[in-house]
């Protein structure tokens, strides 16, 4: 199937009812979640995730990747009127959103971050569509040792830029690689780390992990402190939230800029949005005439990082359908959806599942233009999210936290472990411990270890077919080199900078 | 969020002891099995992995400690954390007596009057608020079952 007549499959699958309003309540929650600071789209989707499982899987994925991209246009606005950024890829637009703000033009900065999320978000379903596709033939010609390298690659490229500590984030994907284990191993049938619980014998749920990691432990974070931040207020009218022409001109760059580098920073596994916009924003930066006034409130500060950011998310949905390879947390929870819907996200995805494919790629056309409708003239509506008490909003997220684990299994074992992950989030949180190796050690793990025993059934337990095969070899070779980077001063210190300045 | 010495010093403990664990439980299972590698193949490997980063982790720790003085957690931040958590887990071990219905609306009452010390009377319609809207909306109108007391709801 060519693009054209995928794309136009694509477009009868979006844009019938049920999947417009799926793709219009994934858009309006993710833009939600997006302007709460502290609720980030991972912990929503994996909180709605098993409220999905009785959904048809093209309507779910078209709805939780609403989620996704929603939640970076949205992000923005607490960026803008709080200083605080809604999630961490918002983080950079606050340099000069923020100074904006402040100086009376808090209604341009969110015309402008949203105009520039629209250009930007576009963009990367557009390469996400061209790539996608080349990209899976390619990956046809894999088997077990190429697959074992590239999730290797994956895993080691989310340990260097996931946290300021190496060893910490290699800990932590080790403790992924762990409860992926728990349960009855495949090959033998022999229970592994179960302690006696039946319950376990099927295996830790990703869900309870994902919904205990992000959305307990950030409650609990979050509760640290009893106040809230104070709110700017935001111009009313529409005219008022549109940025001048001047500002508009000034960030034609910005714009170009944001799309291509938030797309092919996506593309890379571990790099994630937050990389993306910090990236973009100092590029920009750079080859401004005026650099000594970022930072103080120029247009193309806002508009450069939140392209990126948004770009971002086509970029990072390339590997995981393509290869079935996570680059970050959210991208783990979505495969691991496709997953539990019985799908096998791969080079055979585009394949065996073109109205799937194809429909998620024309739903996020669609979801991009009903995002751009629906945040110019609402900013102000959504601007009053954030007046919503605190103390309202962590209880329901631990209630919806439990009905979500409970609705997957009806256990109350499984509602225990949500307990145990939640504190495990928390003390993560606490100590600095990165949550994305974690989790994507909890995805890949299964995989991972499946690929290395067929390998070396192939070989007869010989280790040397992980590098006697060009594939594999390069990108284990690959995987060394990132794993030693760290060892070498400078590129440390470059990747403790650009992870310091990304907050 | 920066984690000081100690903190480290006692996570590499925690998770020293984990891969100690893991090394012992995959060593009772087959490393090499005839047509392949067996079930402690892998555990065996991350396990080792764990502890030798565990250990870097705390002699790290050890030789910062004693070169510059340790910052001080703010155990006021980490007691509120875990009184929230002790809330949920509570709710949690309530869940089988009174359902999920009473446990949250005690949990919300607790966290709205208690942690963020509203009015008793906002925290009760708070409480009730919200456990009708989860009544509402998942038993009744996405057909989405909650845990039962002995109360029968």
């Amino acid at each position: 199937m060519d693009v054209a007549s995928g794309l136009i499959q694509g477009f009868s699958v979006a844009l019938a009812p049920g999947n417009l309003m799926w793709c219009f309540v994934g858009c309006f929650l993710g833009t939600v979640v997006g302007i709460m600071p502290g609720l980030g789209p991972a912990a929503t989707i994996a909180m709605l995730l098993p409220l999905t499982f009785k959904m048809d899987p093209t309507s779910a994925i078209i709805m939780l990747a609403g989620i996704y991209y929603g939640a970076k246009y949205g992000g923005s606005t607490t960026s803008i009127l709080l200083n605080v950024p809604g999630e961490s890829a918002s983080v950079v637009t606050c340099l000069d959103g923020y100074q904006m703000a402040r100086k009376g033009r808090a209604g341009a900065a969110l015309g402008i971050a949203a105009i520039a999320s629209f250009v930007a978000g576009t963009v990367g379903v557009i390469a996400l569509m061209l790539i996608s596709p080349p990209l899976a033939k390619v990956a046809l010609s894999f088997s077990s040792p190429e697959y074992f390298a590239l999730m290797a690659l994956g895993l080691a490229m989310v340990v260097l830029l996931a946290g300021r500590s190496l060893v910490k984030a290699l800990m932590a994907m080790l403790v992924g690689l762990w409860i992926a284990s728990i349960g009855t191993d495949l090959f033998t049938a022999v229970s592994r780390f179960t302690f006696g619980q039946s319950e376990l014998l099927d295996g830790v749920d990703f869900v309870i992990v994902a919904i205990g990691v992000f959305a307990v432990g950030e409650v609990l974070g979050n509760m640290e402190q009893r106040e809230a931040a104070q709110v700017l207020p935001v111009p009313k009218g529409l005219r008022n939230l549109l940025p001048t022409l001047e500002e508009l001109k000034a960030c034609r760059f910005a714009f170009l800029n944001g799309s291509v580098v938030g797309f092919l920073i996506g593309v890379l596994p571990g790099a994630g949005s937050t990389i993306a916009s910090f990236i973009s924003y100092g590029l920009e930066k750079a080859v401004s005439k005026h650099p000594e006034k970022f930072g103080t409130g120029v247009p193309e500060g806002v508009a450069a990082p939140e392209g990126a950011n948004n770009s971002e998310t086509g970029g990072a949905l390339v590997p995981m359908l393509t290869l079935g390879i996570p680059g970050s947390s959210t991208t783990a929870i979505l495969l691991a959806a496709l997953i539990l819907w019985g799908l096998k996200p791969g080079p055979l995805m585009i394949q065996d599942n073109p109205a799937l494919f194809w429909g998620l790629v024309a739903s996020m056309y669609v979801g991009n233009v009903m995002l751009l409708v629906l945040n110019i003239p609402l900013i102000p509506l959504f601007a009053q999210i954030l007046r919503l008490p605190v103390e309202l909003l962590y209880p329901l997220i631990f209630g919806i936290s439990i009905v979500g684990v409970y609705s997957v299994s009806g256990s109350l074992f499984d509602v225990w472990m949500l307990a145990a992950f939640g504190l495990l989030g928390y003390v993560m949180r606490r100590l600095d411990y990165p949550s994305a190796p974690l989790i994507l050690g909890l995805v890949l793990g299964d995989s991972m270890e499946r690929a290395l025993r067929q390998s070396l059934m192939m070989s007869q337990g010989e280790l040397g077919i992980l590098v006697s095969r060009p594939v594999s070899a390069i990108m284990l070779g690959l995987t060394v080199l990132i794993l030693l980077l760290p060892l070498f001063r400078k590129a440390n210190a470059w990747r403790v900078r650009a992870l310091e300045e990304n907050g | 969020m920066k984690s000081g010495a100690n903190g480290d010093v006692v996570s590499g403990g925690v998770l020293t002891g984990l891969g100690v664990f893991v090394v012992i439980e995959a060593s009772r299972w087959d490393y090499l099995a005839p047509d392949g590698p067996g079930p402690g193949f892998f555990p065996l490997w991350y396990g080792i992995a764990l502890i030798a980063l565990s250990l870097a982790l705390m002699i790290g720790a050890l030789k910062r400690r004693a070169a510059a003085s340790e910052t001080r957690a703010d155990w006021r931040e980490v007691g509120r954390a875990l009184v929230a958590w002790a809330a949920f887990a509570l709710s949690v071990a309530l869940l089988k007596l009174l359902g999920f219905l009473l446990s949250f609306a005690l949990l919300t009452l607790f966290i709205v009057s208690v942690m963020y010390r509203r009015p008793l009377g906002f925290g009760l319609a708070a409480s009730v608020g919200s456990a009708a809207a989860f009544y509402l909306i998942f038993p009744l109108a996405l057909n989405v079952a909650l845990p039962v007391g002995v109360f029968g709801f």
